[in-house]
């Protein structure tokens, strides 16, 4: 597989550790419900088709990325930063 | 139905093998039944099959959307251990692993299970402790284990690199003696002529596209061959658990699908007498009957469906295996596949009632479902029969990690893969 | 016996280069240019090995990589290659192979008594029987089992050759040097795209080799040479030849081998055996070609039945005759095409037995016998006669036989294109009815197909679909298309259609008509598998083992689904085809290894003064990647001895230990303390600058997950440490929160991990060791108090001091650039030497720790909560941080969860890590962390219990079943040493 990273270029998926599921969302700091923070921790979709996960460029720049993947074709269709300077920050 | 042993083998070749009959039939599916299973892999299979045996309950279907045997049962390295730490999971394998023994002649059907040893190896006084640690827990149990060290490693598997001048000098390992390997397809067609004789209906091409429910309680599956109804559903689909689980409304569990590859070299004569592996470089290797070395390495590390993986793990399990073994450098590689795992968030699986009234769930086997099989099958099929759990699967819920419960046998947290 | 070297023929061989070799002792000659298989035939060896099963005889069967029959043993020693096709192997001088699978010798082979039970051997066998009373009498019989199977032997020694890697990034890349590939070259070279070619071959030019057709007003041979000519002069083409591609993976990366050394006795200097290469291709044009089909009768693997395109190649490329009397068996014309350019290349061609009832073709000098099959070959080690007769179309029934006498039958059975890589990319095969073969689908990436492949067998049919194919991936690629005119070629040989023909019948039942030729399945196993119900391809390949062998059924596969399809009554397509997985073509293992292997697995990390360690007889210990000094042996000790000494130094003197292993993060930002606060399970928001302050952090989901210390060194900057364990998982542990969680925390972490040496001076005497020589700070109690960070110079030399101590005693930590290290390491040493300053390893600094009570790598086993260590109190209740809400599910809480205590052994033994803790009978827990504790003369441990905190005083068994060991301990508190804390501060 290959990646396009914003910021090195297109480097094969062996550059890059995969953090997993994008899709989660971390409850708010003044949350104490046990449930929602397990549903937040171990909880997945997991889905068959496209996947919106989260991978670091770990072996160059370290950027995390939001990358879009099929997990059947494993086909890539989209890539973003992630992080204070991605699109969706500024 | 005719027994199969070396006089039938005689018999029939008298009769030019013209009367063997199907192994199993085909039957088209009835409208109801009292237990459906989703899923004709092994564990599908060896469910209908002690739902049978153990619990009388024949009127069966194991509901296939390919062809039977043709999931993760198909496509493992066929290694069976029971050589865990936790007391959960070491009771429940070496369960399985007692079944195991007992297989070929409780199936009429030969597994081929070769009981030739696992050792693990320790690179470290670390890993020597924490491997003495699981020994002792082992031996604790009831199950087997020896602490053994270089020299004695060396002696029992030739070829094996056991110098210093490498990167993870070998300083002992970890022994099964009574860990080994099967014929992994045959487990499959084992058990579902076992059922099949039982009158257990086993419907290959058969996919499941919905549920029907009655408020939250399921009473049946929409197939692509009609409508099925059973009081009682059970779901045994490693690798699409949540693809599954996701057509009756669950929309999320404690699971990720990881691709794991495999490979198998060209046949050498009798070359290696145990299953290795190799603890610093993620691989397991083992020779089959046939002469293949079978090599097992780490998953590919991201979320797949694909049943094929990428060429960092063949690099790396290469890499490894000529370490090991430098003699093997100018073997050849021949085949390669892909399963796909069941990551929990834990490490261990889960068998369990629920999580919908008339639901049954046998899920998150990560690495462990092979050698699982026959213990997977037995306590399914006692938790689907009784209602509730055997004390064997009574601490793999799916709502363990909602109480703090989780069995982390490698304590490495809900990163599936990190296990 | 029967072949031999044609006059003058031969166009890849020097005759002025005649070559010597060896097969199983036997001292034969060759040429250059030969492969093994031309030259073995050449000197008449028809037999060359025997099959898996059944050890029947076996000869060459083809020409090429889809050999089934002629697997040999190649080279000796560490050089020994099991398996090797003979077909693949180009012959050079001193080459010795060997033949396999045979006992005592391959001619008279033992085993091949087995055929006696050939009866009982039939697909599924082993599951039917060997059950006897159970496990014991199976591993009795597996034992034999597994020394009939298996083809060759694993080596004895190391391999002593080197493998490469090489990464290639192209344009377009094309799998396939025959026409079809070479004119998509040159179509697309115009475009200037970077074009990397590659064929499996030492020659490109493919089955097109083979070509009397005039393409372009010149004869297929000039044309060849003079477009790889042209190709050779563009500086944006690379031609590759003897590279395989054999793995067609995600997003167009193609995996490859060059065979850089095969051809020669050993690599020469400098030069690897093979290199392993990374495709990164934007656009591939796969132009594979094909293979020709066997055809299914009685008796159809002797030696002397080859495929007749394969004798054709013999002749004509290295001037070999397979035979003296040759038959060709075809259900198509180009048996015909190939019995006409045989004989004139000087083959006697008597007959041509086809099973349709009408060809054009017209022969000279041949017997053709139209209508007819050839329902058996006979002969024990190879062929002497076939049967023949008449073949009814409408019933496929045959009549009378008659008998031939031959020593050659050359079988010719249409072609089958080889779709193994556009297989595996996904795309699901197409049945094409007229060459009665699967093509490739429509492709799913990035690729495309051509020539032969895809069907356009006929020459100028398959080179234009060449042209459109690299049209189409120029125009694909953005790139510059010039028109270019259709390729004429008038002469060329005509397409195969092929008559459908699967199994011949034949009067002897018992005779096998083998479909795969490697695994030895035959018609009958088929038949066996079909009666049991494994019918869909899947099960019939695993239940009777077809296509599983080395060649992946090349040869096989086809005929296996014609005939399934035929005895379930349904189409081709309709059975379905399987799916070819990589690798195409066996890859050694040493090949995918590359360098990293042995010393080069894994990168070894060390430390600054690690050569000073060695030097003073350091015995290092791997600790996550790093080496570290273990113990520092002095003459006669033991570990123990000198672990034992090391220890008691630094209680009674000073020591130094090396701890640039730990992680060391650098957290900067307006947010800093802000950022550590959420992360670690303790308060970090009041740390002053120039204080260090210990922290816990934890795993989302509550478990501990590492500790450490951070120093604030200004209000916006935190040097964090973590465990070398830890080290990376932390740092991006930090970076997915910053990013991800928390995007406008104004906070920047980096990795210095490398960028600096640390070490730790501990000791009663430390501070005066430290005194000599660093001049800048002021050590007293006021100026540097427990948890201080200072800034300092030890000479010229710039060090951050941390006044902080995991041994108990009064301890600094000295930070240096990572350059400066051993500069450092030594000046505190000579300091130190009028305080008989000891340094100290791994060992002594778990003794000290373990006696303080702190908690490692055992004890943080992943599995822990604060709680089960004693750190209950230590959680903040006041914030919210990583994993402050799941520690607090019922099961991290439970009053039965272990809990840490220490250990005293009371019967003066040592308690071994790894034992368990027994009350009474009941297993309560284990022991984590063991040493023998100088200070109090006794052997300690850590232990994780049940109830701990209840038990202190009490006396419990650790057991160590492992070696039947028992040990009488003690509980008591797991601060063996000094709890108060007094000896920091002497």
């Amino acid at each position: 597989m290959i990646i396009n990273c914003p910021i090195c270029g297109p480097r094969e998926a062996a550059e890059y550790s995969y953090i997993g599921d994008a899709t989660r969302v971390r409850p708010e700091a003044d949350n104490i419900d046990l449930n929602s923070w397990s549903d937040y921790v171990h909880q997945r979709q997991n889905p068959r088709g496209n996947h919106h996960e989260h991978w670091q460029h770990s072996g160059a720049c370290r950027s995390i990325l939001c990358v879009t993947r099929d997990t059947l074709s494993h086909a890539i269709s989209g890539v973003k930063l992630v992080g204070p300077y991605s699109e969706d920050t500024k | 139905m005719s027994r199969y042993s070396a006089f039938s083998l005689f018999k029939n070749a008298l009769s030019g093998h013209k009367n063997w009959k199907r192994a199993w039939r085909a039957p088209e599916p009835q409208k109801k039944y009292d237990v459906i299973i989703i899923g004709g892999g092994g564990h599908g299979l060896a469910t209908a099959y002690y739902l049978a045996k153990e619990h009388g309950i024949t009127n069966v279907a194991v509901l296939e959307k390919g062809g039977l045997g043709s999931g993760n049962i198909g496509r493992n390295t066929t290694i069976i251990r029971s050589n865990y730490m936790l007391g959960a999971n070491t009771r429940f394998y070496e369960h399985s692993m007692k079944l195991w023994e007992g297989l070929s002649n409780d199936l009429n059907y030969n597994m081929m299970f070769s009981q030739r040893g696992l050792i693990n190896l320790a690179h470290t006084p670390g890993q020597m402790d924490a491997f003495s640690r699981r020994g002792n827990a082992m031996l604790m149990e009831g199950v087997d284990a020896e602490l053994i060290d270089n020299q004695e490693v060396c002696r029992r598997v030739p070829g094996l690199y056991c110098g210093q001048n490498t990167r993870f000098p070998i300083l002992g390992g970890l022994c099964q003696p009574r860990a080994g390997t099967a014929r992994h397809d045959a487990v499959a067609w084992g058990y579902a002529r076992g059922a099949d004789q039982y009158g257990v209906d086993i419907i290959e091409h058969c996919e499941v596209i919905g549920f029907i429910k009655d408020g939250d309680t399921v009473t049946g599956v929409k197939t692509n061959r009609g409508e099925i109804f059973a009081p009682k559903i059970g779901v045994s689909v490693a690798g699409n658990t949540s693809t599954v689980m996701k057509l009756a409304g669950i929309d999320k569990l404690p699971i990720e699908s990881h691709v794991l590859q495999a490979f198998v070299s060209e046949p050498l004569k009798p070359f290696l007498n145990t299953v290795v592996t190799y603890g610093a470089g993620h691989l397991y290797i083992s020779q089959s009957d046939k002469g293949g070395l079978v090599f097992g390495g780490d998953l590919d590390g991201y979320n797949s469906y694909a049943q094929r993986g990428n060429l960092p793990i063949f690099e790396h399990v290469a890499a490894a295996a000529v370490t090991m073994f430098p003699v093997l450098s100018r073997l050849r590689l021949l085949r390669n596949w892909g399963g796909i795992m069941d990551m929990s968030m834990d490490g261990s699986p889960i068998i369990c009632k629920g999580p919908l009234p008339g639901l049954y769930l046998n899920a998150g086997w990560c690495y462990g479902g092979f050698k699982a099989t026959p213990a997977a099958g037995w306590c399914f099929a006692y938790t689907i029969a009784k209602d509730q759990p055997h004390p064997l699967n009574a601490d793999f819920t799916l709502d363990r990690f909602y109480t703090g419960h989780e069995l982390d046998e490698g304590g490495s947290g809900p990163y599936p893969g990190h296990q | 016996m029967s072949g031999f070297r044609l006059h003058n023929k031969g166009i890849l061989i020097n005759k002025d280069a005649p070559i010597q070799f060896s097969f199983d002792g036997k001292k034969m000659n060759g040429f250059k240019g030969d492969t093994l298989a031309s030259a073995l035939l050449a000197n008449g060896q028809t037999l060359v090995g025997r099959s898996f099963k059944y050890h029947r005889p076996r000869g060459i069967y083809s020409a090429g990589p889809e050999e089934p029959n002629a697997l040999v043993s190649l080279r000796q020693q560490g050089r020994h290659e099991p398996n090797t096709v003979a077909t693949g192997i180009e012959l050079y001088d001193g080459l010795i192979a060997n033949s396999q699978n045979a006992w005592p010798s391959l001619n008279f082979d033992v085993m091949a008594a087995i055929q006696i039970f050939s009866p009982f051997l039939i697909a599924g066998f082993y599951y039917k029987t060997f059950m006897g009373t159970g496990q014991r009498f199976w591993h009795f019989c597996e034992h034999f089992i597994r020394r009939a199977a298996g083809m060759g032997k694993a080596g004895l020694e190391a391999d002593p050759d080197r493998y490469e890697k090489a990464n290639i990034f192209s344009d377009i890349v094309i799998i396939g040097g025959g026409c079809a590939g070479l004119i998509a070259a040159r179509t697309a070279v115009q475009s200037g795209a970077k074009i990397l070619l590659v064929d499996e071959n030492p020659e490109l030019g493919g089955a097109s080799l083979e070509e009397e057709a005039t393409i372009e007003g010149i004869n297929t041979a000039d044309w060849i040479a003079e477009t790889i000519n042209h190709l050779a002069k563009n500086n944006n083409v690379t031609l590759m030849r003897r590279t395989s591609v054999y793995g067609y993976f995600d997003d167009n990366i193609l995996g490859a081998v060059e065979r850089v050394s095969d051809h020669k006795i050993e690599p020469e200097n400098n030069q690897p055996r093979q290199r392993h290469l990374k495709i990164f291709a934007k656009r591939v044009i796969i132009a594979t070609g094909t293979i020709e089909r066997p055809l299914v009768f009685a008796g159809n693997d002797l030696p002397g039945i080859m495929l007749a395109n394969a004798a054709l190649r013999y002749a004509h490329r290295y001037g070999v005759a397979v035979g003296k009397n040759v038959a060709i068996f075809t259900n198509n014309d180009d048996g015909y095409q190939t019995a006409i350019q045989l004989k004139k290349l000087g083959v006697n061609v008597t007959t041509i037995i086809d099973a349709r009832t009408h060809t054009n073709f017209t022969l000279d000098g041949i017997k053709s016998i139209t209508g007819h099959v050839v329902t058996s070959a006979k002969g024990s080690k190879y062929i002497k006669q076939i049967d023949i007769a008449p073949y009814d179309h409408s019933d496929h029934s045959i009549g009378d036989i008659q008998s031939l006498e031959v020593d050659s039958l050359l079988i010719s059975g249409g072609y089958t294109p080889m779709i193994n890589l556009t297989s595996q990319t996904g795309t699901p095969a197409i049945f094409n009815e007229e060459i009665q073969s699967f093509i490739p689908g429509p492709p799913n990436r990035a690729w495309q197909a051509c020539g032969a492949l895809i069907g356009a067998f006929e020459l100028e049919e398959c080179l234009n679909t060449a042209i459109e194919a690299a049209q189409n991936s120029q125009k694909l690629l953005g790139l510059k298309v010039s028109p270019v005119k259709p390729v004429t070629v008038s002469g060329a040989n005509l397409k195969a259609i092929p008559f459908a023909l699967t199994e011949i019948p034949c009067l002897q039942t018992s005779a096998k008509k083998f479909i795969d030729f490697q695994h030895d399945v035959t018609v009958n196993d088929l038949q066996i598998a079909h009666r049991e119900g494994f019918r869909s391809v899947e099960h019939l390949k695993r239940y009777t083992t077809l296509g599983m062998a080395a060649d992946q059924g090349k040869t096989s596969n086809m005929n296996a689904l014609a005939i399934m399809a035929q005895l379930r009554g349904i189409s081709i397509p309709e059975a379905g085809t399987t799916r070819f997985r990589a690798p195409y073509k066996p890859v050694a293992l040493g090949t995918l290894a590359g360098r990293y292997i042995g010393n080069h697995f894994s990168p070894l990390r060390r430390t600054p003064m690690h050569d000073w360690h060695i030097e003073h007889g350091a015995e290092m210990i791997e600790a996550g990647l790093w080496h570290r000094p273990r113990v520092y042996k002095k003459s006669g000790e033991t570990v123990t001895d000198a672990y034992i000494r090391e220890a008691a130094a630094v209680r009674k003197t000073v020591g130094i230990v090396d701890v640039t292993s730990l992680g060391k993060i650098d957290v900067q930002g307006p947010d800093a303390a802000e950022f550590l606060n959420r992360i670690y399970a303790n308060a970090f928001l009041k740390v002053d600058v120039g204080k260090a302050r210990y922290g816990v952090m934890l795993r989302e989901d509550g478990y501990m997950f590492d500790d450490g210390t951070s120093w604030r060194l200004s209000p916006t900057q935190f040097l964090m440490t973590t465990t070398t364990a830890n080290a990376a998982t932390v740092l991006s542990h930090m970076e997915q929160l910053l990013n991800i969680d928390w995007p406008s925390l104004k906070v920047h972490v980096s990795s210095i991990s490398d960028q600096w040496a640390a070490m730790a001076v501990a000791g009663p005497d430390s501070r005066n060791v430290l005194q000599k020589i660093i001049t800048d700070i002021v050590l007293s109690e006021e100026g540097c108090p427990f948890m201080a960070v200072r800034h300092g110079h030890i000479g010229q030399i710039p060090i951050i001091l941390a006044r902080l101590s995991f041994s108990g005693e009064r301890a600094y930590e000295v930070y240096t650039g990572s350059h400066h290290g051993t500069a450092v390491w030594s000046a505190i040493i000579e300091a130190g030497q009028q305080f008989d300053i000891s340094p100290y390893g791994t060992e002594a600094l778990g003794t000290l720790r373990i006696e303080k009570g702190h908690i490692s790598g055992p004890e943080l086993d992943g599995r822990t909560t604060m709680g089960d260590v004693g750190f209950g109190r230590m959680a903040s209740t006041k914030k919210s941080y990583i994993g402050s809400v799941l520690k607090q599910r019922p099961g991290l809480n439970d009053p039965d969860r272990l809990s840490m205590v220490g250990l005293i052994s009371t019967d003066h033994k040592a308690i071994m890590a790894g034992s368990y803790m027994l009350d009474g009978d009941q297993n309560i827990g284990h022991v984590t962390s063991t040493t023998y504790s100088p200070v109090l003369k006794k052997y300690i441990a850590l232990a994780l219990i049940k109830q701990g905190d209840d038990r202190l005083g009490e006396d419990l068994c650790a057991v160590f079943p492992l070696e039947d060991e028992k040990n009488n301990v003690q509980v008591v508190d797991p601060h063996f040493y000094d709890k108060e804390g007094a000896q920091l501060y002497v």
